[in-house]
């Protein structure tokens, strides 16, 4: 489904990513580990064409992803959440789910200006299907609330409800449960699970919660500054010495 | 069940208090002009077809996220616009409302361009450059705008069949003309493109990754914006008779902004109250001495700002929040009277309980909702 070929990125001198090469099958979830640092949500950028690698290919479902213009890939299907919550704090949360659909909508400036029947009826489907979401989600009663002041936990998942109003086949969750309590992880791992199955989606995971990342994922990909240090099955990840030394540490 | 039924009824109520709300509103606008003298319903013209420049400013500075010195220029240009053509084509008014905003459309479009690239106090700069230079254009393209000398051009006449005063059919077309402004406003920003719009201001790379096209949603309200202050400027043309450079200079475009704040930026009806404060509060101040009105306007900015930072829009929901807060208190207080009387022995008891109420004020919705918990998320810089 995604095919990340030889991808390279330089900011000055420092490389953040040098050479990385990975796939994703449709279906499953496919973890990225590593230290601060590693270039995993610079990686993250890259697929959705918030930066610009030097070098390498991205393809998606056999199409050159680094070709599209960054507003592009949310309508091919593919959907992320950010490493420390890109919520937009003034809308309320539904109009937050909202936004979400977005490009999925067709209204243009002339006919949302003259609210034309068609206008309404999208701005019906679309708000009919934001609250869908926020009830499956159980955000409901937050609907109207601006995003801006409810718990962090709460918002973490309103951030996932605006990433399936895409309808994406691919979800990238950067850091999801980075600031959660011991019990909200696992609640959360709970949801992510129940919504893959659900919206049959493909995951791609950065995340530093070891048990999360093992819980979920298929197959976990290591970095260490920008290279790949390891790819395999989570638990052949946990043994391998390369990834024990970069990241889990050594035993003194 | 009960739920959904219910949430239908306050859905349905909140659209009766609407439709009511904007009945009255249309009642004391059409029955204004009858009650007023005719400076005073002049003076009424001036509020609203200074609330369409102020909408249009909304649309980009309160709900866009960015900014513009320059909607001094927009509306100049409207407003010469309309005078040009009707001083030297003789068009008749009506003609020149579609290409003074059809003008400065294409306008803010042009301007839309290097505001994708600037922000903040760049943008800003570069608006205000407009505004700066296009009054001296104006005196220099003397055989087109008349020079410093400017145009006097024929005001609106009020066509025979209406039986109305001139002041009187000036301010139901202005009337007309706003109504219309302010109506496609409000739909633009209750749609899809209003919510991407009001998305980007938020969190710019987040709007992107969601598939906004931000180039396309930046431009296209620099232009709404800009049309905006346009048709205002061709109003103020078909009501004055009469522009000069002179009328024109930047400190309009530092009044409109300033209007605009203290209305309320990113409100609905917030133009209308910053244009009213525009427009009154030099007149009023006028009065007290010929130096005032620069001194009382700029003192009412201040104290506005101090007072209610969301502007005139915000200040009923301020107020009420802050009554929302003392409430629960004064309801324990009272709570307790009646029960120390009619029984001193349950005193102790009832202080107890009022004890306790007073000490679950922090849970209470109003006080969480005014203080929000933690800080608001922001931009994912990367």
């Amino acid at each position: 489904m995604l095919a990340v070929d030889g991808i390279t990125v330089r900011f000055g001198g420092i490389t953040a990513l040098d050479g990385v090469a990975f796939t994703v099958e449709p279906g499953t979830a496919v973890g990225l580990i590593g230290p601060n640092g590693a270039g995993k949500t610079t990686l993250f950028n890259c697929l959705t064409r918030r930066c610009t690698p030097d070098g390498g290919d991205v393809r998606f479902e056999d199409e050159d992803l680094l070709a599209l213009p960054p507003h592009a890939v949310a309508g091919r299907g593919i959907a992320r959440t950010f490493q420390n919550l890109g919520l937009f704090p003034r809308l309320t949360v539904r109009e937050n789910v909202m936004v979400g659909a977005h490009s999925r909508g067709r209204t243009g400036h002339l006919a949302a200006a003259l609210r034309l029947p068609r206008v309404q009826r999208e701005e019906r489907e679309l708000r009919d299907q934001a609250d869908d979401l926020l009830r499956r989600l159980g955000l409901a009663d937050v609907a109207d609330h601006p995003a801006a002041g409810l718990p962090f936990g709460t918002l973490k998942r309103v951030e996932l409800a605006r990433a399936l109003a895409v309808r994406p086949r691919l979800l990238l969750l950067d850091e999801p449960v980075n600031g959660l309590s011991h019990g909200e992880v696992g609640q959360f791992a709970d949801l992510v699970r129940s919504v893959r199955q659900e919206f049959d989606l493909t995951l791609v995971v950065v995340e530093h919660h070891m048990g999360f990342v093992m819980g979920l994922c298929d197959k976990v990909v290591c970095l260490d500054f920008g290279r790949k240090i390891a790819e395999g099955a989570p638990e052949e990840i946990q043994r391998d010495p390369a990834v024990v030394e970069a990241y889990l540490g050594v035993a003194a | 069940m009960s739920t959904i039924t219910a949430a239908l009824g306050t859905d349905r109520a909140r659209r009766l208090r609407a439709v009511l709300t904007v009945l009255f509103a249309g009642a004391v606008a059409v029955g204004a002009p009858f009650y007023f003298a005719p400076f005073q319903v002049f003076q009424l013209t001036m509020v609203l077809l200074y609330a369409v420049a102020l909408a249009g400013l909304n649309l980009l500075v309160g709900f866009g996220g960015q900014i513009s010195l320059g909607h001094g220029a927009f509306f100049a240009a409207g407003a010469y616009a309309a005078a040009v053509m009707l001083d030297r084509y003789d068009t008749g008014h009506l003609a020149t409302l579609p290409v003074a905003a059809a003008g400065c459309f294409l306008l803010g479009l042009g301007f839309g361009v290097p505001a994708l690239r600037l922000r903040g106090l760049y943008l800003a700069l570069v608006t205000l450059s407009f505004a700066v230079f296009l009054p001296p254009l104006l005196k220099r393209l003397e055989p087109v705008t008349g020079g410093s000398m400017g145009l006097t051009v024929d005001k609106l006449q009020p066509p025979a069949w209406s039986g109305l005063a001139e002041d009187q059919w000036m301010y139901f077309v202005v009337l007309a003309v706003t109504a219309v402004a302010l109506l496609l406003a409000r739909n633009l920003l209750r749609s899809r493109v209003g919510r991407a719009l009001l998305a980007v201001r938020d969190n710019e790379s987040a709007a992107e990754v969601m598939g906004v096209r931000l180039s396309l949603h930046k431009t296209l309200a620099f232009a709404w914006s800009a049309m905006f202050a346009g048709v205002a400027g061709c109003l103020y043309t078909w009501v004055i008779g009469f522009v000069s450079p002179d009328s024109f200079s930047f400190v309009l475009s530092i009044t409109l902004l300033a209007g605009l704040v203290v209305g309320g930026l990113g409100s609905l009806y917030g133009p209308l109250l910053g244009a009213a404060f525009v427009m009154y509060v030099p007149s009023v101040s006028q009065d007290l001495s010929e130096a005032a009105p620069g001194v009382v306007f700029g003192l009412l900015i201040i104290a506005v700002m101090f007072v209610a930072p969301t502007g005139l829009a915000g200040l009923p929901g301020r107020v009420l929040g802050a009554v929302a807060r003392r409430l629960p208190r004064t309801a324990a207080a009272l709570d307790r009277t009646p029960e120390a009387e009619s029984a001193p022995d349950a005193e102790p008891k009832s202080r107890t309980e009022s004890g306790t109420s007073a000490t679950l004020d922090p849970a209470d919705p109003a006080v969480v909702d005014a203080e929000p918990v933690g800080a608001p998320p922001r931009t994912e810089k990367e």
